[in-house]
């Protein structure tokens, strides 16, 4: 099964894309300290998020069946879903019911992981994605290679030549603005022929039994006001208890996400247009157990902001891609072991665990810790390599054997600098691919204390 | 088993302790609101207009190219008319496509984001008036400028199915290698006249 | 006249001996009563952090029964001493005198700014440094002010270390990215380990550094392996050994 290390190596290779990709990202990630140093009170904004977080997860049973209530009596309709079959079958039985032939989608991470755009295609609805970002992706017929940001890995002349066949814009063109202004008639072709829109959720507000979606297009405006009937996917954990509490989570995400203080358009959903419906679909597909996880639970307060993936070296340098999962970088690499162990058992590995993540995310997950965590549930399940589980418990027997272990250290610094270079860098050594091991000293630090003064 | 009630049983048997919401947060204030708001919409690729008062609003919006040279252009503003659009024959929204301006009265401003707060029962005849127009101009009360988003929602009355929308500059993306592009989907640009 | 236990981890004893002298002579010329006791092997961390708990289990356990002893215990590892302090617990919990030594295991440059409480650093290092704030000694032991946190800077290293006459800490693009050293990370991700390890040299190159200065022997070994492979002229070296020559009070 190849893992996150074989998939990146073709991205690496290309040294000077990597070093733009990084660029990019890196980018993001200093407009995110701007913003954020500007709040003097910005730590404890990112203490009061994980706090709400906590309290919520530890009721959210409660705090959904407030929502339910206070949606309906607001005329949504709420609906239930277990996993992403359910999911999907339920916008399906939705968009049937009402004959629609072409649904417009803004932002869903959560439609992404349960595959709701392969799903309606076969039973013959088109789906537009709006984003720019996501359109560029689907007309490529690419997963987002960024929750946020899903086309940062294309450079603009891919862009412009994708556009010169999809939209007929002219050979060559490339400039931003001009790719723009072409997608922008484009979609609102799209916006102006949908019968139905699909919009994620940012939060979900138990108090007022409404949602929030947060652009800066204003593709979810387009699609969810246009067409009569609304539908918004969420999972369990958008919730949160107030409006209120809106105040802390909106001043965080934007800053944490883009470096901007606040997107375009931070629209909240209420209830149907006039003579229209709007559908809510709640949707678990193993959020439920993760809760039950004391481990693990935290990484339900995540409020997929990207910032994880911004501040990662590891991410940055070898794209989202080389995940291999829906949401990718530390979060993702959390998220996906949970879905399939097996699967993702590199992506925990896939980090120095540096603790950058943990602390740029708003809402304090200990990210690095749970990556760490989760590396050990992966041996237990056997899930890593027998070859890496015996080596370490070698290694584990000698140092705990003090004579094995300065035997070993002693013959180590004797017989090393005596082997020939090309026994030393061969093949069967990768710390020595790209660096030089380092000099063996004749005496250790045991053996050098004896000759100092006590 | 409803999937509704497999999942609110699976949530109660996997509670997490128990865990109190922290105290409300002191948002940050400023010296000179209206200055941090037009700096901040500046940034965010909109532009501010400071009129001296509802008269003074006609003579600020003549000086405003979009609008002056808008062939069609709607107005929930009372006292500014509309140009060449019938709002109240406008059953179907899609056929808002077209006008070029939109005038449309914010509640409030918010200084540290360039905010203005629209309540859905402005946004007539259809919600869509505010994404689907070419230009946005919003006409905000001088003295509704607060701090910080805490106090923004202080402020907000939620009644049943009430829609409500933070507009803060035009539309923009930067999904093409993070280069600024304004006018994605939305408004092609956001003037802002703080009255 | 507190007993200090001196821990120097394994890597740092087979491979870089002078690194545990320097730390050894810098406590002991401050007048402390350094004891190296003989039978420490290892903190456990390679096993940890690869997940395998079972491995790292009786480390833990010989760790605590070595140290317990002492009234400090001191490394010159940011790595090490952040897995006593803050990954032992769920091994070791409860266990007499588990408290006392996690609350008292101190990586040296935070042992020397807020228990030795040193103010003075007389001494002459006249060269351009750049500063590798290795993670785990940053992020988890808070031996600097982080990059994304938004307190107020400090950086303990900075403190010891800008005393010294002559010497220039330059400003590096991105003062905290990781080197790509990450234990096993190093080698399960070769490439990227490797890349970001190059990517941080040509940081400390572009900003002038001579010297790349730090308080992790592991992180500079990568970093090291990577200079010397590159011919390049950077010199690693430890903290312990730029503070050798100085005098400390």
């Amino acid at each position: 099964m190849t893992g996150h290390a074989e998939k990146s190596a073709a991205f690496v290779a290309d040294e000077d894309r990597t070093h733009w990709h990084d660029q990019s990202l890196w980018f993001v990630r200093t407009k995110r300290d701007r913003q954020a140093s500007a709040i003097p009170e910005w730590e404890a904004l990112r203490e009061a998020a994980s706090a709400i977080k906590t309290h919520t997860l530890s009721r959210l049973a409660d705090y959904l069946e407030e929502f339910e209530r206070n949606a309906t009596a607001n005329g949504i309709q709420v609906h239930w879903a277990r996993d992403a079959a359910e999911h999907n079958a339920i916008v399906h039985q939705i968009l049937a019911s009402h004959g629609v032939t072409h649904l417009v989608k803004s932002k869903s991470m959560l439609t992404e992981e349960c595959h709701l755009n392969p799903y309606l295609e076969a039973r013959g609805i088109e789906v537009t994605d709006t984003d720019l970002g996501e359109r560029i992706v689907q007309l490529r017929k690419e997963p987002p290679s960024h929750i946020v940001m899903p086309a940062i890995h294309l450079k603009r002349e891919e862009i412009g030549e994708l556009f010169h066949i999809e939209l007929g814009t002219e050979k060559g063109a490339s400039d931003p603005k001009y790719l723009t202004e072409a997608a922008r008639g484009h979609l609102r072709s799209k916006f102006m022929g949908a019968q139905a829109g699909l919009t994620g959720v940012n939060f979900a507000v138990a108090e007022t039994g409404g949602v929030v979606v947060c652009t800066n297009e204003g593709n979810a405006d387009m699609g969810a006001s246009l067409p009569k009937l609304h539908i918004a996917c969420m999972g369990i954990e958008k919730l949160i208890p107030r409006a209120a509490h809106l105040g802390v989570f909106l001043r965080l995400l934007a800053r944490s996400g883009t470096g901007q203080p606040i997107t375009g358009y931070t629209s909240h959903f209420n209830g149907p247009l006039r003579g229209g419906e709007m559908h809510v679909v709640i949707v678990d597909n193993g959020r439920s157990r993760i809760l039950g996880q004391e481990a693990f639970r935290r990484s339900l307060g995540c409020i997929r902001c990207g910032a994880c993936m911004n501040t990662c070296p590891v991410y940055r340098r070898s794209g989202g891609y080389s995940y291999g999962y829906t949401v990718p970088g530390p979060i993702g690499s959390i998220l996906a072991p949970q879905r399939d162990p097996q699967k993702y058992a590199s992506l925990p590995f896939a980090s120095s665990l540096c603790g950058s993540c943990t602390d740029v995310c708003p809402v304090k997950i200990d990210l690095h810790h749970q990556l760490l965590a989760f590396r050990k549930v992966l041996v237990d399940l056997k899930a890593v390599p027998l070859q890496k589980r015996l080596s370490m418990a070698v290694m584990g027997f000698v140092l705990s054997h003090p004579s094995l272990y300065r035997m070993g250290g002693g013959l180590m610094r004797v017989i090393v600098p005596r082997l020939p270079r090309s026994l030393v860098y061969g093949s069967w050594n990768p710390w020595g691919i790209q660096r030089e091991i380092p000099p063996m000293p004749q005496q250790s630090f045991r053996d050098l204390i004896r000759k100092e003064p006590s | 088993m409803s999937s509704r009630s497999a999942i609110l049983d699976s949530l109660r048997q996997n509670v997490p302790p128990a865990a109190s919401l922290p105290a409300p947060i002191t948002g940050i204030s400023y010296v000179a609101p209206i200055k941090q708001f037009e700096e901040t919409l500046t940034i965010a690729g909109g532009v501010l207009v400071r009129a001296t008062g509802p008269q003074d609003l006609a003579s600020a919006l003549a000086d405003i190219d979009v609008y002056t040279s808008a062939a069609k252009v709607a107005s929930l503003v009372p006292g500014i008319p509309s140009r060449n659009v019938d709002l109240s024959a406008i059953d179907d929204p899609h056929d808002l496509e077209g006008i070029d301006v939109a005038v449309i009265p914010g509640k409030f401003g918010v200084a540290e984001n360039a905010a203005v707060w629209i309540p859905g029962e402005t946004l007539t005849p259809h919600r869509s008036i505010f994404v689907i127009v070419q230009h946005l101009i919003l006409v905000v009360p001088a003295s509704e400028i607060v701090d910080n988003l805490h106090q923004a929602y202080e402020r907000i009355q939620w009644s049943p199915n009430s829609f409500g929308i933070f507009i803060s500059g035009p539309s923009k993306t930067a999904d093409i290698e993070q280069s600024l592009v304004i006018g994605a989907h939305g408004a092609r640009s956001c003037t802002v006249i703080l009255l | 006249m507190p007993n200090v236990g001196l821990f120097i981890p394994c890597y740092v004893d087979q491979l870089y001996p002078h690194v545990g002298i320097a730390t050894l002579r810098v406590l002991r010329g401050l007048g402390l009563n350094v004891e190296f006791p003989q039978e420490q092997t290892c903190c456990g961390q390679p096993m940890a952090n690869s997940g395998c708990d079972a491995a790292a289990r009786p480390l833990a356990e010989r760790f605590l029964e070595i140290f317990g002893k002492y009234d400090h215990v001191v490394s010159p590892s940011g790595s090490c001493v952040s897995m006593v302090r803050n990954h032992y617990d769920h091994w070791l919990h409860g266990k007499p005198r588990f408290e006392h030594v996690r609350d008292h295991t101190f990586e040296l440059c935070e042992y020397l700014t807020d228990i030795a409480k040193v103010v003075k650093v007389d001494g002459e290092f006249p060269f351009k440094v750049g500063l590798q704030m290795s993670c785990h000694g940053l992020r988890e032991l808070r031996l600097g002010r982080s990059s994304e946190r938004m307190v107020a800077p400090f950086n303990k290293v900075r403190q010891l270390l800008s005393q010294l006459r002559g010497i220039e800490i330059v400003d590096l693009s991105r003062p905290d990215e990781c080197c790509g050293f990450g234990g096993t990370f190093a080698v399960a991700e070769e490439g990227i380990s490797c890349l970001m390890g190059r990517d941080r040299i040509q940081d400390h190159a572009k900003a002038g550094a001579e010297v790349i200065a730090g308080f992790d022997m592991s992180c500079l070994m990568h970093l090291d392996g990577l200079i010397r492979r590159t011919n390049q002229p950077q010199r690693v070296m430890h903290v312990a050994e730029i503070l050798e020559k100085a005098n400390l009070s």
